[in-house]
This record gives C-alpha cells, structure tokens and sequence, in this order.
C-alpha cells in the first residue's frame, strides 16, 4: 500500500507543480500573458513534467529490480554454511532458491514460514533491507519530484519555450509507444531463443524434429520405468497437423459457402441479422468452446462410435478439431465475404450477359477471381487453428500418439506447452525448458504462415481500376 | 433465283439454311442444358443455406447445452432445519458466552444434534456419519455466523437455512440416477431415503445461490463461487487498460500524424500486424521468461497478467484508432493549422475528440478479447487454486476464464453446473462489452 500511497502524494505533487508553474507565468509577465512565448498553461505542463517524470521514472525501475536487488543481497549475507549441504558441498541452484522461498515465505509471514534459526535471521535481514528500501525510494522520489519541480519552476520565464519543450516530450513519450511492438516482437524472440538453446544443448535438435518418442516426464533415478525422458516432437507436429486438418474440414466448406451465401444471394434483411449471428462464433471464449468439446461433443461421439462398434477415444482428435473448425467459421467466412464483395461489379455482369447462371458466374468467374484472397485468408485460419489452446487443452489427450486416425487420442504443441509449464517446477530441467523450443516452433510456423498468406494476398491480388 | 429449283446450287439460301440450323442447335443445346443448370443453381444456393445452418445450429447447440446446465447451479438447495445452541456448547470454563469462547467453539455439534434430531432412529457410527454428510460444511459457517452477530440466540430455537451438501443438492434437482446399483452412485440409500423423509416434512427449500456470487473458490461445490475469479478479472483488465488505451492511442497518432514514411515506421507497421496473429500462448511464454523471470514480478499476480494482455490488445486498439484517425477528414487539420494551432494542438484539440468514439469501441473489442483470454494467463501461474478475494493488482488471484477451466476440470459432478453458470457470467460481461462497444459506435459515427 506504500508504493499506492507514494504514487498518489507523486501525483499530487505533479498537479502542484502546474499550478505554481502556471501561476509564476503570470506573475513573470505581471499578467500580460501575451508576452509569454507559450501560454501560461504549458509552463504549467512544462514545471509538471519536471516534476513527474524523473520521479515515476526513478519509481517504476524501483519496482522491477526491488526484489531481485533484495534477494541478492539477502544471499550474500548469509553464513557460509547455510550455503552448504551436510556434507559441505554448496548447495545447488534449486536448493538456494528452495531456501530462498523460505526466507521470504518467513519475511512476509505465511504459514509456510520456518523456524530455522538462520532463516528467521536472514527473513529479518531481507524484511530490514525492503524497509530501509522502501524509505530510500520514498525519500529519493518525493526529493527527485520536488528538485525536478524547483528546476522547471527556476526556468520559466517569458522567453521560455515551453510549448515546444513540452510538444517534444509529448512525441517522444508517442515515439517510445509506437516502438513497444517492436519491442514485443524482438522479446518474445529473444526469450524464445535463449531458453530454446539452453534446451538444445541438452538435446540435439535433430531429437526434437525429428524424434518419433516423447515423454518429458524425467525421472530422479535413472532406473526408474519410463526414465528415458524423450524429446522427440513429431507426434506433435502431427497430432496439431491432424486436428488442425480437421478443423479446416468443417470451416473451410462451411464458411465459405456461406460467405458465398451471404455475399451474392442472402437478401439485405437476412444479411444484416445473420452476419453478426455469425460473428457471435468469434466472440465466443475459447475455454468455453473447450468446455463444449469436453463434456458435450467428445462424450456425444464415444456415444455414437459405442453405437456402431467403433471404439473412440473420449478425447478423441475429431471432438476437438470439429469444435475448433467452428471456432473458426467466423475467420473464414468474413475474410472470404470481403474479398467476394471486393469483386467488380462488371465481371458479374458481363457473365450474366453471356447467359451464365449466378452459380456459375460465381464458380468460374468471382470464385477464380477472389482465389488469392480466399487462399490467404485460410492459411490465415490455419495459423489460427496451429495455434489455439484452450480447446485442445480441454478436449484433446496428453498421450502423444503418432496416428492419422481422428477417434484416437493425440496430443498437440500448445497442450504439451501448457502441461509442461503449469504447476510447480523448477525453471532449468530440460521438461520446462523443451516448452520454449516447443514455443518457438509454433511461433516460428505461425509467423511463416502468416507473411505467406500477406505475400498471396498483395502478389496475386488482381487489380481492376 | 428460282427457289421452285431446290435442286440447283443456290449458295446464299445454304448459308441461311445452314445458318438456321446452327441456331437451332445452339437454342437447342442450351434449352435441353437448362434444366439441370437451374437445378445446379439450386443445388448451389441450397448448399449456402445449409452451409449457414449447420453454423447458426452449432451456435444454438453451444448455447442451449450450457444454459440448460448452467441455470440449475442459480438456485441451492436448504433445509429448515431448527436448531438450538447450548449454552454450554459455546460458554467458556466461567460459563460467559464472549467472543472468543465462540470463536473456538465447535458449531458442527449443534448441527448435527439438529439432524440427529430429525432422524432419532439413527444409531450407529457409520449411519450417523453417513447422515451428517447431508449438510454442507457451509451449515455450520452459517450457524457461526447467526450467533456470532447475535449471541442472544443462544440457548434458544433457531429455525437455520442450512444448506446441504453438493451431492443432495443434485439430488433435489433430480440430477441423481437413483434407479442405477447403490454402489455405482455416491449416496447410499439410507442417504437418498433421509433426504425423501425431509422433503415430505417440507423441510427442503430452493433457494437463490448467492454463495456463487460471494464467495471464492472452494474445492466443496456447494461453497465454491466466482466472485474471487471476478475481483481478479476486474484487477486485470484495469492494469491492462490503464496501460493499453493511453499506449495504443499515443502508437496511433504518431504512426497516423507524425511518422514519416520510411523502413523504421514500415517495421514497425509490420511488426504490428504480425503481434496480432501470434497465438496467444505466445505471449504467455514471453511474460514467464521476461516478467517472472527477468523483473522477478509475483507469479499469479493480476499485475503481471494485466501486462501479457496489453501487449496482446496492442495491436487491436492500435489498428482501431489508426482506423478511427483516418476517417477524420483532413480539412479539420487544414482548418485548426490555419488558424494557427500547432500540430499537438491540431490533435488534442480537434482530430482526438472526433476519433475518439472509433477509438473507444477498438478498446472496448480489445478489453473483451482480454476478458475472454486464458492460455497466457495459465503461463504465469494465474492458474493456482485461490480461496481469497484478491485485494489489489498484487495479490495472488485467478480470472474468470481460468476458473472456468479450473472447474471444467474437476472430476466433481456438481461441478459441471457451476461451470456452465460462470460460463454464463462470462458471457454476460462479453454481451454488455460488444453492446457498449455497438451503441457507442451507432450514437457518435460520423459520416463526413
């Protein structure tokens, strides 16, 4: 609640700062405001940025590092032979941090705190430190804030110009927005790679694309049953390939008929009420299309299989892929109805008045014109359906099974991302690490998909102007 | 030319005769294709039909399965049972009733002597035990609670709602098979008789399930709500729009009023639209390795998953104010930079105020989209069972998607129910985002 606290005597601060700001403006002038360079508002603004800016900038990197500075610094401190076993060897990384847990488990005062006599000390310790900090933070950024303001303040004057100062700060504060996306990208590419490395120099990548077994689970003991720890991933590739193929079975021929339906038949009135029906499809959360294929769809074909001697997995690969496929209907339908519509008017007509009927205008004349449209709309679809979780999580097996048959139980790389990261584990074994690889692979091939669908779309667009 | 000559070559009458044929073959050919081109037309247009109803059944099937499971889980089940607190139950060693000495009393007691009560020829332990399982440990929160507010009721008759366990409480809603063999159900008979000798004394009541609303999870169905998964949900989407929406308009009018067109803003264009086909999952990865690891944030916290969402949303609202800003036509700028504005004063001023409105509905599209959002949330432990109302934005707390797939996910029957209901909630919320976001765009779009 302190840093809350701090936050709001800051802003408060800040709003100081443009009254005195704008009010000294004036008083320069003797209140002929016109010969001020800027209006006496952006002095204000001017004295307020002065006064925030180093300050929540101060605070904001106060509250990345805080903890990890603490914890350093807690380590340090301890006596050598808590950093030691019984057998006075150091303690590996994960016993630190097991340790590490407990002090601060302790500090903050869970349950879960210990009564060992050096973590109680060094809880002390660590609580000292984020105490002392917190006052250091107070104290740097409400003397930064009131420093920052003093100087702005110092600086006003009728030559001052405030108006571009501020101006500039405004763009640099858009400039620094519009970059986070790039930013974003270059992270996720970074973290991906470096944990992915760090996986294969554990295992061969060679292994990972091309291995046939898989089954992260390590044993402790090397004897153990199914201590192997395989890190083959084909039967992933295959089993999202297999329910993705699915997937596209049900929503390609379903929402591009009826985006076809929509865009050269449906009336005004049906258009107008069926389209946004269609779109609730879009808007629909993915865990509950998961729920649907859990308990409705997977039980209703094991059901029916039952009915005819067919034995089918209750979380078979179809009850999934056919959930997903309706998931993605919307994408398919509205892609493909903007680029139906986009189709000049005169290519109609002139198949029209060759004596061709509507559906064959559409099939040999509309349909071969919006192909590259269509085309990269689906690839876009399919990126889309490689890469949805929930549903699979929900409704598809944990068992990686290398089959091409959709009443068996397959397993995908988003459900094995997930399985292998939820829960408590510790960060390096090669089980958490091969969910970054496995991460990386699907952003890799999402990524390919969708600048080829781009490349379709702007290469093969036909132009008609 | 003689034409009673038919004999005689006569090169223009064949050219019209071979003419004549010709065309009554092309009218022939087309005339006897007719037929099955209409029928292919029909087939065709039929085909569109159906392809459009088996979308709009499959929507129907989605919603009509869980509303028709998740309306039962809006009522519980009770029973009026009466009830009397001794004295002596909830005295402490001077026999004063204070707060403390109710505080560690034992209220199951009570409870179960009340129950004992109604079946007095309950005898042995397994039996007895068997009957205290109708009640819900919630019965005897509820009795604390009465008494601890009012501890003048001690010593007399309290007529208690006590509400039963998970499974009676299918029971009342005729959810229990009871026809199928007693060891392939979870109520025995004596249970299932127990409960059918209240219900004939009237002593079972339906009541509206506030717990569902109030409480937090629990692993007891009967006690588990949604209103932890809602605070958090709350928490999240707050840091995300507080972040989002100022990030994601600033992005917007610098890329659609100041950037210069060159290969940095062409980048970052691209790199834009790219953000927004990465799968979600994704971004769950990139806020474990750089938020939980680098920075060392708390895992679970709605901070953290406020972060990974508005880096998700970014690139819609920015799409979406790019949009807003272009259909501001340019004479407006003209105008206010002929008068003498500067170009910030230009935006602030006149273009912001008549983007806003396309602005705020790509926000609000985006702010759904982040409600309805799970997979990244499970990446950075937003996954974890949470019995507390979070208090803030740092406090461990799970949302509303991932309650949701935490409870679809347990093995507990009563469960399926309360999923359905939060499914329900849930789409309430998107329901009440998308109208806003429609209404908003219908009452301020400007034609120009």
């Amino acid at each position: 609640m302190q840093a809350f606290t701090l936050i709001l005597v800051l802003a408060v601060l800040t709003v100081v700062g443009f009254r005195m700001g704008r009010g000294r403006a004036v008083a320069v002038v003797g209140g002929e405001t016109r010969k001020l360079h800027s209006l006496p508002s952006y002095h204000g603004m001017y004295v307020a940025l002065w006064c925030a800016v180093p300050s929540f900038v101060l605070f904001g990197l106060w509250m990345l590092f805080e903890s990890s500075i603490a914890t350093q610094l807690t380590l340090a401190n301890l006596p050598p032979q808590a950093l030691q076993g019984p057998d006075g060897q150091p303690l590996s990384e994960a016993r630190i941090g097991l340790l590490l847990n407990d002090i601060r488990n302790t500090a903050t005062g869970n349950i879960a705190g210990s009564s060992d006599a050096i973590v109680q000390q060094a809880a002390q310790y660590y609580n000292g430190i984020r105490a002392t900090g917190d006052w250091l933070l107070t104290a740097a950024a409400l003397s930064l804030a009131v420093l920052g303001a003093g100087f702005g303040w110092k600086r006003v004057s009728a030559d001052l110009r405030a108006r571009n100062d501020v101006e500039m700060a405004v763009k640099i504060f858009m400039i620094v927005c519009s970059t986070i996306a790039v930013f974003t990208t270059i992270g996720i590419i970074l973290s991906l790679l470096f944990e992915s490395l760090r996986f294969f120099s554990r295992v061969s990548p060679v292994e990972f694309l091309f291995g046939t077994h898989w089954s992260p689970q390590i044993s402790i003991r090397a004897d153990q049953v199914g201590s192997s720890g395989g890190f083959g991933a084909i039967p992933l590739f295959a089993g999202t390939m297999l329910i993705s193929f699915i997937a596209m079975m049900v929503a390609v021929p379903i929402g591009l008929l009826s985006a076809i339906y929509m865009a050269e038949y449906a009336p005004r009135k049906v258009r107008s009420v069926v389209k946004p029906l269609l779109e609730i499809l879009a808007g629909i959360p993915t865990v509950v299309y998961g729920f649907f294929a859990a308990l409705t769809v997977a039980p209703f074909f094991r059901d029916s299989g039952q009915l005819f001697g067919l034995s089918i997995s209750s979380e078979s690969a179809i009850a999934a892929g056919i959930v997903m496929g309706i998931m993605i209907i919307p994408f398919v339908s509205s892609l493909s109805d903007d680029v139906i519509t986009a189709v000049p008017n005169a290519m109609r007509e002139g198949s029209y008045g060759l004596g061709a009927t509507k559906s064959e205008t559409i099939k040999r004349v509309i349909l071969p014109a919006a192909l590259p449209g269509v085309v990269g709309g689906i690839l876009l679809a399919v990126s889309r359906a490689i890469g949805e979780t929930m549903i699979v999580v929900m409704a598809a097996g944990l068992a990686a099974n290398l089959t091409a048959n959709p009443f068996e139980a397959v397993t995908t790389v988003t459900v094995q991302i997930v399985t292998l990261l939820v829960g408590d584990q510790e960060f390096d074994s090669p089980k958490t690490l091969a969910a970054f690889a496995l991460g990386l692979v699907l952003f890799v091939v999402t990524l390919v998909l969708n600048v080829i669908a781009l490349h379709v779309v702007r290469k093969y667009r036909e132009q008609y102007e | 030319m003689a034409p009673n000559t038919p004999n005689a070559y006569d090169p223009a009458a064949a050219v019209a005769a071979e003419g004549r044929t010709v065309n009554r073959n092309i009218a022939e050919i087309v005339n006897s294709g007719l037929a099955a081109r209409y029928r292919a037309e029909r087939r065709f247009k039929v085909y569109g039909v159906v392809a459009i109803g088996v979308a709009l059944a499959m929507l129907a099937t989605l919603f009509v399965t869980i509303f028709a499971q998740g309306w039962t889980a809006f009522t519980t089940t009770v029973i009026e049972l009466p009830v009397t607190v001794e004295r002596e139950m909830v005295a402490n060693a001077q026999g004063e009733v204070t707060t403390d000495s109710l505080a560690y009393a034992n209220f199951a007691v009570p409870m179960r002597k009340a129950l004992e009560a109604q079946f007095p020829d309950v005898t042995g332990r397994s039996d007895k035990r068997d009957l205290y399982a109708i009640l819900s440990d919630g019965a005897t929160y509820r009795l604390q609670n009465m008494i601890r507010e009012n501890p003048e009721l001690v010593g007399r008759e309290i007529l208690l709602e006590a509400p039963v366990a998970a499974d009676f409480d299918l029971l009342a809603k005729g959810q229990v098979d009871t026809s199928v063999p007693e060891t392939e159900r979870r109520l025995n008979d004596n249970q299932v008789a127990w409960f059918q000798t209240l219900q004939e004394r009237d002593l079972v009541d339906s009541q509206f399930n506030t717990i569902l609303f109030t409480n937090g999870d629990s692993r007891q169905p009967e006690l588990a709500g949604i209103w932890g998964a809602v605070v958090g949900s709350f928490y999240t989407l707050l840091v995300t729009l507080a972040l989002s929406f100022p990030i994601g308009v600033a992005a917007a009018v610098y890329l659609e009023e100041f950037a210069p067109k060159n290969k940095w803003t062409d980048l970052i264009e691209v790199n834009i639209n790219n953000l927004a086909a990465v799968p979600s999952i994704v971004f769950g990865l990139l806020g474990l390795a750089v938020f939980l690891q680098v920075f060392g944030l708390p895992r679970s916290a709605p901070l953290v998953g406020g972060l990974v969402l508005t880096l998700m949303t970014l690139p819609t609202i920015i799409i979406a104010s790019r949009a807003a800003l272009k259909s501001v036509p340019p004479s407006i700028r003209e105008a206010a930079l002929g008068v003498g504005a500067s170009k910030l004063q230009m935006i602030t001023h006149h273009v912001l105020p008549l983007a806003m409105p396309g602005m705020l509905t790509g926000t609000i599209i985006g702010m759904a989209q982040a409600l309805g959002e799970t997979a990244p949330l499970l990446m950075i432990g937003m996954v974890a069972f949470v019995v507390d109302i979070p208090g803030g934005p740092m406090d461990p707390a799970t949302v509303l998607p991932v309650q949701i797939f935490l409870w679809a996910d347990s093995p507990e029957r009563a469960f399926v129910a309360r999923t359905s209901a939060a499914i329900m909630v849930l789409l309430a919320f998107l329901v009440v985002m998308n109208a806003l976001a429609v209404i908003l765009r219908k009452k301020f779009e400007r034609r120009w």
